[in-house]
């Protein structure tokens, strides 16, 4: 299915908002196969909309409280099992400020 | 005596159990036989630990022995979608990103099938990160190669998706019951393709705590089962109000088996003229017809119905979902866990790094997709627009429940289609064209078998029922379900 590509579409750009890097095999696929779904989800425009709340989810809930009580939490270890790198109970990173 | 015990029903199976006919430990033997045998063709599971699930069935032969047995499920193996987190199991999502990560806790699906005694059996392949409706956008890799799931009633078919191993687990024997997710159709489609019963429940009704996030404002867990009784005792086991997930419902919660045999109806059934269209396979279209055309003997009224804005629903869809999971999908930044680039040099590289080399391609064109109708400029033309039409897709449903009790449509266009097909992304999405209005309502449906076609693939009625009428649902679903017997055939796999 090939469709127009949207005008305002920058894969490049939107790889940086994702924090992804893209080599230039998958930019070239994406660009074409994203572009498509935005050239059909486009259709939306065409539904008249005025006056109509947005839904965010099906049966909202609001203001759900929990009670404030003190419950064990996941302990350390548990916490950092699965950890990359960790040292002194804490995750290793590269250095962050100079 | 043990020969075919992975081939029974949940009812069948207590009943033996209480009987002392066999033991759970024998059953769950029976159940990793079985799996042992079959799932180098079947590629249902990404991993499971058969002395784990053994220390669980002899858990449940002892309460058996102390006469404290906790229900119907006390000894049942049950499935789980690798999405699922069950305490001190890998949790992959079938996804690189997340191949060394072990759950440090339960969800609450899972600790309340432990509650009810189940016997947690396996690590079930899916889509990526559940995206994906034919699981070959498993990034599984085991011995060596790429482990993508195939559908037991022919091998060169797909199981369907995301939930396919779920789905293929059960129709091949290698679980009594199980969990999977669904988010577009996840469950539905893939109990369609492997004629099992798999229920979504209405959005709230089943804690999310524990599930790996895709679009949070839709997914849902469900069963898939070989009935619809065990798709009811399964449903009761996890369902209910959960204070862990701020979106879960304190709707009570009804014991689902026994109001099977309370509701009989006659009930009002629509048929949308929406779903019966182009793109409809003429054999499943005349199998769904004739199940139709069994509940009016039955002495239900059928109505047509009209649901104006479903042409929509896969537009929405696509917004909605990828920008919740963009979002969700965040969190994969090589940091905490998951997988972090050997050859990052700063913390902004290892995200970049990381990601690319975590995730695979449906997973990153969703992540794109779902960044660009989220960035500044956008917003307002794809994301609020998707979710005031999402309003009128929920309306058209909720105008519809004005005169019916339930509404009957295909599961899917086509039966499972073939591996390796090369359809294009956007392809792939419109085949859930049926299943997708229905999340973005937030209703309970279900995949019923009614038929085969002539190449012997099953063919899935979809029943979609109103906001928390799970037990109507189900009750509709078993009203064609005695009288049909597709749900007692199973795939010829040695």
């Amino acid at each position: 299915m090939s469709a127009p590509q949207s005008p305002d579409f920058d894969l490049d750009r939107l790889a940086e908002l994702a924090r992804l890097a893209l080599t230039p095999e998958e930019k070239a696929r994406f660009a074409a196969q994203v572009g498509d779904v935005i050239a059909y989800i486009s259709q939306l425009k065409e539904v008249d909309v005025t006056g109509i709340e947005p839904t965010a989810h099906a049966y909202p809930l609001f203001n759900v409280l929990g009670e404030d009580i003190v419950r064990p939490g996941l302990p350390v270890e548990a916490a950092l099992r699965n950890a990359p790198e960790q040292r002194d109970n804490m995750i290793v990173v590269p250095k962050v400020v100079d | 005596m043990t020969g075919d015990l992975f081939y029974r029903s949940i009812s069948e199976l207590s009943d033996g159990l209480a009987r002392g006919q066999f033991s759970a430990a024998e059953l769950t033997q029976a159940v990793i036989d079985r799996t042992t045998r079959v799932d180098g063709q079947v590629r249902a599971f990404n991993s499971f630990a058969p002395d784990d699930a053994l220390d669980q069935a002899r858990a449940a032969d002892q309460r058996r022995h102390a006469r404290e047995v906790r229900g119907p499920l006390d000894g049942i193996p049950v499935g789980i979608k690798d999405v699922i987190a069950v305490a001190g199991q890998p949790l992959t999502a079938s996804s690189k990103m997340l191949a060394n990560f072990v759950s440090p806790y339960d969800s609450t699906v899972t600790a309340r099938l432990k509650q009810a005694g189940a016997v947690l059996w396996g690590r079930l392949n899916l889509d990526e990160f559940a995206m994906g409706s034919s699981t070959e956008n498993s990034g599984t890799v085991k011995h060596g190669e790429a482990w993508q799931t195939r559908n037991p009633w022919d091998l060169s078919r797909v199981p369907g998706g995301s939930s396919g191993g779920s789905a293929a687990a059960v129709a091949a024997g290698e679980a009594i019951v199980s969990l999977g997710s669904d988010t577009g159709g996840s469950i539905r489609q893939p109990a369609a393709f492997c004629g099992l019963v798999g229920l979504k429940p209405t959005y709230g009704q089943v804690s999310r705590y524990g599930l790996i996030a895709y679009a949070s404002s839709l997914d849902q867990i469900g069963p898939f089962a070989h009935s619809v009784e065990d798709a009811a005792i399964t449903l009761g086991a996890i369902a209910g109000h959960d204070p862990l997930d701020s979106t879960s419902f304190s709707t009570a919660v009804p014991d689902y088996r026994s109001e099977l045999k309370q509701r009989r109806g006659p009930w009002k059934l629509g048929i949308p003229k929406e779903y019966f269209g182009e793109g409809l396979d003429p054999e499943v279209g005349a199998a769904v017809a004739a199940a139709i055309d069994h509940y009016r003997k039955l002495g239900c009224e059928i109505r047509e119905i009209s649901l104006p804005h479903t042409k929509y629903a896969i537009g929405v869809y696509y917004i909605i979902a990828t920008a919740e999971s963009s979002s969700n999908l965040a969190r994969y930044d090589g940091i905490r866990y998951g997988h972090r680039s050997a050859d990052a040099s700063d913390a902004l590289d290892i995200y970049y790094k990381s990601r690319a080399e975590g995730f695979g391609p449906e997973v990153k064109r969703r992540i794109i997709l779902g960044t660009y109708v989220l960035s500044s400029g956008y917003y307002d033309a794809y994301y609020l627009r998707a979710q005031k039409v999402r309003t009128l897709l929920r309306n058209d449903f909720l105008a519809a429940y004005q005169s019916v009790d339930a509404i009957l449509t295909p599961t899917a266009p086509t039966a499972a289609f073939a591996r390796g097909a090369t359809a294009s992304p956007l392809e792939m999405y419109l085949n859930d064209i049926y299943t997708i209005g229905v999340t973005l309502a937030g209703l309970p449906a279900l995949s019923l078998p009614c038929g085969f076609t002539r190449s012997n693939l099953p063919i899935g009625l979809q029943i979609i029922g109103q906001p928390f009428q799970e037990a109507n649902l189900l009750a509709i679903a078993q009203a064609y379900e005695r009288d049909h017997d597709w749900s007692q055939r199973r795939p010829a796999l040695s």
